[in-house]
């Protein structure tokens, strides 16, 4: 093994040039794949945690996930059943014994759950409508839920309790509105409870439909604008692992028979996107691979066909097809490592490059950067990918290489 | 002792064409064979048969009392590492290795001695063939009839039973291909090695215990067999 390796060694030191082509292909493709994933991981990363910042980790509805069945399905639950005319109950929506539900989910460890009332209301102020989301809170709950005391830009959640008709909004409702912390707003609900509401606190999540269409007020508050007093149509969770939210979800769901969402369903057009960002990256990279694997290709050929003495004399020595294949395929595998090293090296720093780029602009999000992920994965899948690539576009030339017949060779060779 | 025993052996190309016809031969330790013939009689041929290179499509050939016939190929390797030397006209020396690199390819390969060993016996090669001042060198930086001594350094590496040439002097000097045979002379002397080489030199063919002539792929002489 040794000595194949130092035969393999001096046959590509030999071809300087053109081993230093298709290492550097290998290297530009190992560089650009940890760059890409790094960037894409960075922002797909972010962009989670943001969400598991902002948004419940689970909601619970007042809704069912399906229908529930008719009397005469149960009775007959083998039949084909086919019923006309099914008037829905017009039953008032929310969910049933919010207060015991909460109190049974209080008591799981690593939950903190809060009731909530959201419905949407039309703002005005002066001559500007703007519709907005408003969600009724307990504040004191909805804290351990939501990051929503983080985010204030202006005012405190409390001040909720101690202002009559407290409002929170976003800051992008703010500017719509074109209000200021004290201007009072009218609120009209569908219900057409009309409501003056004061602004008392300004948010930021860096999420725009957040920031352009939400406000906050007292559960009580909501209650009353959206008139349906005592309703709570959600209660949401945060989870101190949130991990776990699916497969608590699902429990919840079971357990409640209430419509349970964790934030990956919630968020699933977002996460298929990812899925298809992360396959178009694969792609292209993959593409720069097998044009790197080429190269690499290329080089063994070329050499089996000029070592093709070597070969012969190698064979007559006594060396084993497998002998010749191992030399061919080690060296592709020391190109492809070579290639994988250097663009692990270069990979690192076009993401220290790009980690310096600054947009300059206030971009809504509330970032100026690209945020890349420093994983040493991304290293390690990019290596793997690159040294693979290498020998399998070896194993070809070299199986070449292992079938030549020294009769042939030094029959010819004078 | 017989190292080496062929036993109506016949080479024949799928297109047709016979190389070699019905070749019996048997070859003793301390014999010095030279096969001579016409160009294109198939000298050649019957070496490559002989050193386990190319199998025979009729009869067999043993080595030191075994059968190699239906050896695999990874067999006959490891049989031609171990107790075969080859010599072609052309040196095969690798270019980027130092002569005694080169020399030590097939005993690392073998893998039987160390290192240290290996590289002992590699410069006691060298030395004995008046290299002992190249080891260090590329082949590009020697002389023809110096690689053609290294080459043959490389081929008793492994200390082989049977040392097989193929018009070794073809690329030297008269003095050197003299030289070349005056080693092989020496090699077989001791009485446990053969030495089989082709030449189409008669005067150096005169050097050797035993002459054996083809025609047309068969043998249609065989001097001085049993001698040296
Ligand atoms: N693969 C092959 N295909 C066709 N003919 C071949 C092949 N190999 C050898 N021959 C022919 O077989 C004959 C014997 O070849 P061989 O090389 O054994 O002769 P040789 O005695 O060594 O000749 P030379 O003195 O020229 O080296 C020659 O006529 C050669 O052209
Ligand atoms: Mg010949």
């Amino acid at each position: 093994m040794k000595l194949l390796l130092a035969l393999a060694r001096g046959m590509l030191a030999r071809r300087r040039r053109q081993t230093l082509v298709s290492v550097s292909g290998v290297a530009l493709g190992v560089a650009f794949f940890i760059a890409i994933a790094s960037l894409m991981r960075g922002f797909q990363t972010y962009f989670v945690s943001q969400i598991i910042d902002v948004q419940p980790h689970i909601t619970i509805k007042d809704e069912r996930r399906n229908p529930l069945p008719q009397a005469v399905e149960i009775a007959y639950p083998e039949a084909a059943i086919a019923l006309n005319g099914v008037k829905p109950v017009d039953r008032i929506r929310g969910i049933r014994a919010a207060g015991d539900k909460i109190a049974i989910l209080e008591a799981m460890p690593g939950v903190a759950a809060a009731p909530i009332l959201t419905g949407s209301a039309l703002l005005r102020y002066g001559s500007r409508d703007v519709s907005a989301t408003v969600t009724g809170i307990d504040p004191q709950r909805y804290v351990q839920v939501a990051n929503l005391g983080k985010d204030m830009t202006q005012g405190r959640i409390e001040d909720l309790r101690s202002t009559a008709n407290g409002l929170i909004i976003g800051v992008g409702l703010a500017q719509r509105l074109g209000v200021v912390l004290g201007d009072t707003v009218n609120a009209v609900s569908p219900r057409g409870v009309a409501l003056q509401m004061k602004i008392v606190g300004i948010f930021r999540t860096g999420i725009v439909g957040l920031d352009q269409g939400q406000g906050y007020s007292l559960l009580k508050v909501n209650q009353i604008l959206q008139d349906r007093s005592n309703v709570v149509n959600q209660i949401v969770l945060r989870l101190a692992d949130v991990t776990r939210a699916e497969t608590l979800a699902r429990e919840i769901e079971a357990r409640f028979g209430d419509r349970t969402e964790s934030w990956e369903e919630q968020n699933a057009n977002f996460l298929n996107i990812f899925v298809i960002q992360n396959a178009i990256m694969y792609s292209v990279t993959g593409a720069i691979l097998l044009v790197a694997a080429f190269g690499i290709y290329n080089i063994i050929s070329t050499v089996v066909f000029e070592k093709t003495r070597d070969i012969a004399i190698l064979k007559s020595l006594g060396f084993t097809e497998r002998d010749i294949q191992l030399l061919f395929l080690l060296q592709g595998l020391v190109a492809g490592v070579l290639g994988a090293v250097l663009g692990c090296v270069i990979g690192t720093f076009m993401i220290e490059g790009l980690a310096q780029v600054r947009f300059g602009v206030d971009a809504p999000s509330g970032n100026d950067r690209f945020i890349m992920a420093r994983e040493w994965q991304i290293y390690a899948v990019a290596s793997g990918f690159a040294i693979l690539a290498a020998g399998i576009a070896a194993v070809i030339p070299a199986r070449r290489a292992a079938r030549l017949d020294p009769v042939q060779v030094v029959r010819g060779a004078a | 002792m017989t190292l080496l025993d062929a036993e109506d052996v016949t080479r024949k190309l799928p297109e047709g064409p016979v190389l070699v016809q019905g070749a019996t031969l048997s070859v003793s330790g301390g014999e010095f064979v030279a096969i001579t013939g016409p160009s294109g009689s198939g000298k050649s041929s019957l070496l490559y048969l002989l050193g386990l290179l190319d199998r025979p499509s009729v009869g067999r050939v043993r080595l030191e009392g075994r059968d190699t016939t239906g050896l695999s190929g990874d067999a006959l390797a490891a049989l031609r590492l171990a107790r075969l030397g080859f010599v072609f006209q052309f040196h095969f020396l690798l270019p980027e290795f130092s002569a005694l690199d080169n020399v030590l390819i097939p005993i690392r390969r073998r893998g039987v001695l160390d290192e240290r060993t290996a590289r002992a016996r590699g410069m006691e090669l060298l030395g004995m063939l008046g290299l002992a001042d190249a080891a260090a060198k590329l082949p590009e930086q020697l002389s023809g009839g110096m690689r053609q001594r290294v080459a043959i350094a490389r081929a008793l590496a492994n200390d082989p039973a049977l040392l097989l040439a193929d018009e070794p002097t073809g690329n030297l000097d008269t003095k050197n291909a003299a030289a070349v045979f005056d080693i092989f002379a020496e090699l077989a002397r001791s009485g446990e090695r053969a030495v089989i080489t082709v030449t189409h030199d008669a005067e150096l063919a005169g050097r050797a215990t035993r002459r054996i002539h083809l025609v047309d792929g068969r043998i249609v002489s065989d001097e001085g067999q049993g001698a040296g």
